[in-house]
C-alpha cells in the first residue's frame, strides 16, 4: 500500500513537477479535515503520514523543511505547516482553505465537549479521567521537548550555552515568573545575537 | 461548585483578554503551546478568572479531543467567559501569527540561505525547548503530590515520556490509558 518514495530527488522536489498537488481548494479543505479528526493528542504525525506518504503533495524534504520554519515562526506549528501548504499550491485561498478544514469540525467537537464536561464535571469517573488525560498530556509534551533537545548537540551556539540558554529559560518562566515577552525580548535577542557572531 | 458559571468580564476584560492573546500570539515560537504559561501567568494568577485545576482540564480536553493542540486556547476562552471568550481568545490567538507566517514564508524562502535568518533559527532553537520543558512542568504540577494518586500521576507521567521516546505506539492510545487510570481512581 504505501510505496516507498524515498528515492524522489532533491532536484524533482524542488521542482515540484513530479509531484501531484491537491487538485482544488476543497480537496486541501478534506484533507485537512481528515487529517485533524484523526489527530488526538496533537496532529504532527497524522500530518505527516497523510501528506508525504499517503497523497505524496510532499517529500520527506520539503515536510520536514516547512515544519523547521513552522516552529521558528510563531504560532500553532501545524496550522502554519498547512498555511504554507495550502498557500504554496492555490496562494492566499489555498492557506485559509487548509487552515479552515483542519479548524472548524474539531472546534465544534472540543467545545461541545467543553460544555459536556461542565455539566459532567462533577463525576468522579469523568474528573478522574480527565486527569489521567491531563497528565499523559504533560507527559507529552516533556517527551517532544526530550527528543528535541537532540537538535542542541548540532547548534551553531555550542551545547553547552545552547542547553544554558534552555534551562534559563525554563527557570525565567516557572519559578522567576517573568512574562514571555520579557523572555524573548532578553533572552532571545542575546541567543540570536550570539549566535548571528557565531554564524560564518 | 458550579463549573458552568463564567464570571462576569466587562467590556474591558474582554478586550484585555483578546489584546493579551493577541501579544502571546506572536510570540508563539514553537507552537502556541509554549505561550501555555503566560496564558497561565494572566487568566488565573494575575485575574483569577479560572482556577488552576480548570487550566489544566482545558489543555488535557483539547488533547483528548481530535485535532490542532491550539485548540486549548478556544477551551480557556470558553472556560473565562464563554462563546465571546472563546471566540476572543482564538482569534487572538490565530490572526497575527496566521498575517506573520504568510508574510515570512514568502519573504523567507527567498532568503532561507543568509545568515541573519540561519542566526534567528539557531538562537530561538534552544529558547523553544526551555519553553516546552517549562509547559510540561506546569501541566503536570496540578497533578502532582505525595497522595497516592498523586503519586499514581507521576507514574503516569513517566510512562508516558518512556513509551514515547522508546516507541512508536500512537499518543492517542497514552491519552486512553491515562484516561482508564484516572477515571478507576489510580492517577
Amino acid at each position: 500500500m504505501t510505496a516507498p518514495i524515498a528515492s524522489a530527488s532533491a532536484s524533482d522536489a524542488a521542482s515540484g513537477s513530479e509531484r501531484p498537488g491537491p487538485t482544488s481548494k476543497s480537496d486541501l479543505f478534506f484533507t485537512f479535515n481528515r487529517l485533524a479528526l484523526q489527530g488526538f493528542g496533537g496532529v504532527l504525525a497524522v500530518a505527516q503520514r497523510e501528506l508525504v506518504e499517503r497523497k505524496a503533495w510532499l517529500s520527506r524534504e520539503e515536510f520536514v523543511e516547512m515544519l523547521a520554519l513552522s516552529q521558528v515562526l510563531p504560532g500553532p506549528n501545524v496550522v502554519n505547516l498547512g498555511l504554507m501548504l495550502g498557500d504554496r499550491f492555490f496562494g492566499l485561498k489555498g492557506a485559509l482553505a487548509a487552515v479552515a478544514g483542519m479548524l472548524a469540525v474539531p472546534l465544534v467537537i472540543v467545545l461541545v465537549l467543553t460544555a459536556a464536561y461542565a455539566e459532567f464535571s462533577r463525576l468522579a469517573v469523568v474528573s478522574g479521567a480527565l486527569r489521567g488525560m491531563g497528565a499523559v498530556a504533560a507527559g507529552l509534551i516533556i517527551a517532544t521537548a526530550v527528543r528535541l533537545m537532540t537538535t542542541l548537540g548540532a547548534n551553531r551556539l555550542g551545547p553547552p550555552l545552547a542547553a544554558a540558554f534552555a534551562v534559563l529559560t525554563f527557570v525565567t518562566i516557572v519559578w522567576l515568573r517573568w512574562p514571555l515577552i520579557w523572555v524573548v525580548a532578553g533572552l532571545g535577542t542575546t541567543a540570536v545575537a550570539i549566535a548571528y557572531a557565531r554564524t560564518p | 461548585m458550579n463549573a458552568v458559571l463564567h464570571p462576569a468580564l466587562s467590556n474591558a476584560d474582554l478586550l484585555g483578554l483578546f489584546a493579551h492573546f493577541l501579544v502571546l500570539s506572536l510570540l508563539a515560537i514553537g507552537g502556541a503551546i509554549t505561550t501555555a504559561p503566560d496564558m497561565h501567568r494572566y487568566v488565573v494568577a494575575e485575574h483569577h478568572w479560572i482556577s488552576d485545576a480548570q487550566f489544566s482540564a482545558s489543555i488535557a480536553i483539547a488533547q483528548a479531543a481530535p485535532g490542532p493542540n491550539v485548540l486549548f486556547v478556544a477551551v480557556i476562552g470558553w472556560n473565562v467567559a464563554g462563546p465571546i471568550g472563546a471566540l476572543a481568545t482564538m482569534a487572538g490567538t490565530m490572526l497575527p501569527s496566521t498575517a506573520v507566517t504568510l508574510i515570512a514564508t514568502r519573504w523567507g524562502q527567498r532568503r532561507r540561505d543568509t545568515r541573519f535568518v540561519r542566526a534567528f533559527k539557531t538562537g530561538l532553537t534552544p529558547l523553544t525547548i526551555g519553553l516546552l520543558v517549562a509547559t510540561g512542568w506546569l501541566l503536570a504540577r496540578p497533578y502532582v503530590d505525595f497522595s497516592a494518586r498523586g503519586i499514581g500521576a507521576i507514574a503516569l507521567i513517566l510512562v508516558s515520556i518512556a513509551l514515547m521516546l522508546r516507541t512508536r505506539v500512537s499518543p492517542m492510545w497514552l491519552v486512553a490509558l491515562g484516561a482508564v487510570a484516572g477515571a478507576l481512581g489510580w492517577a
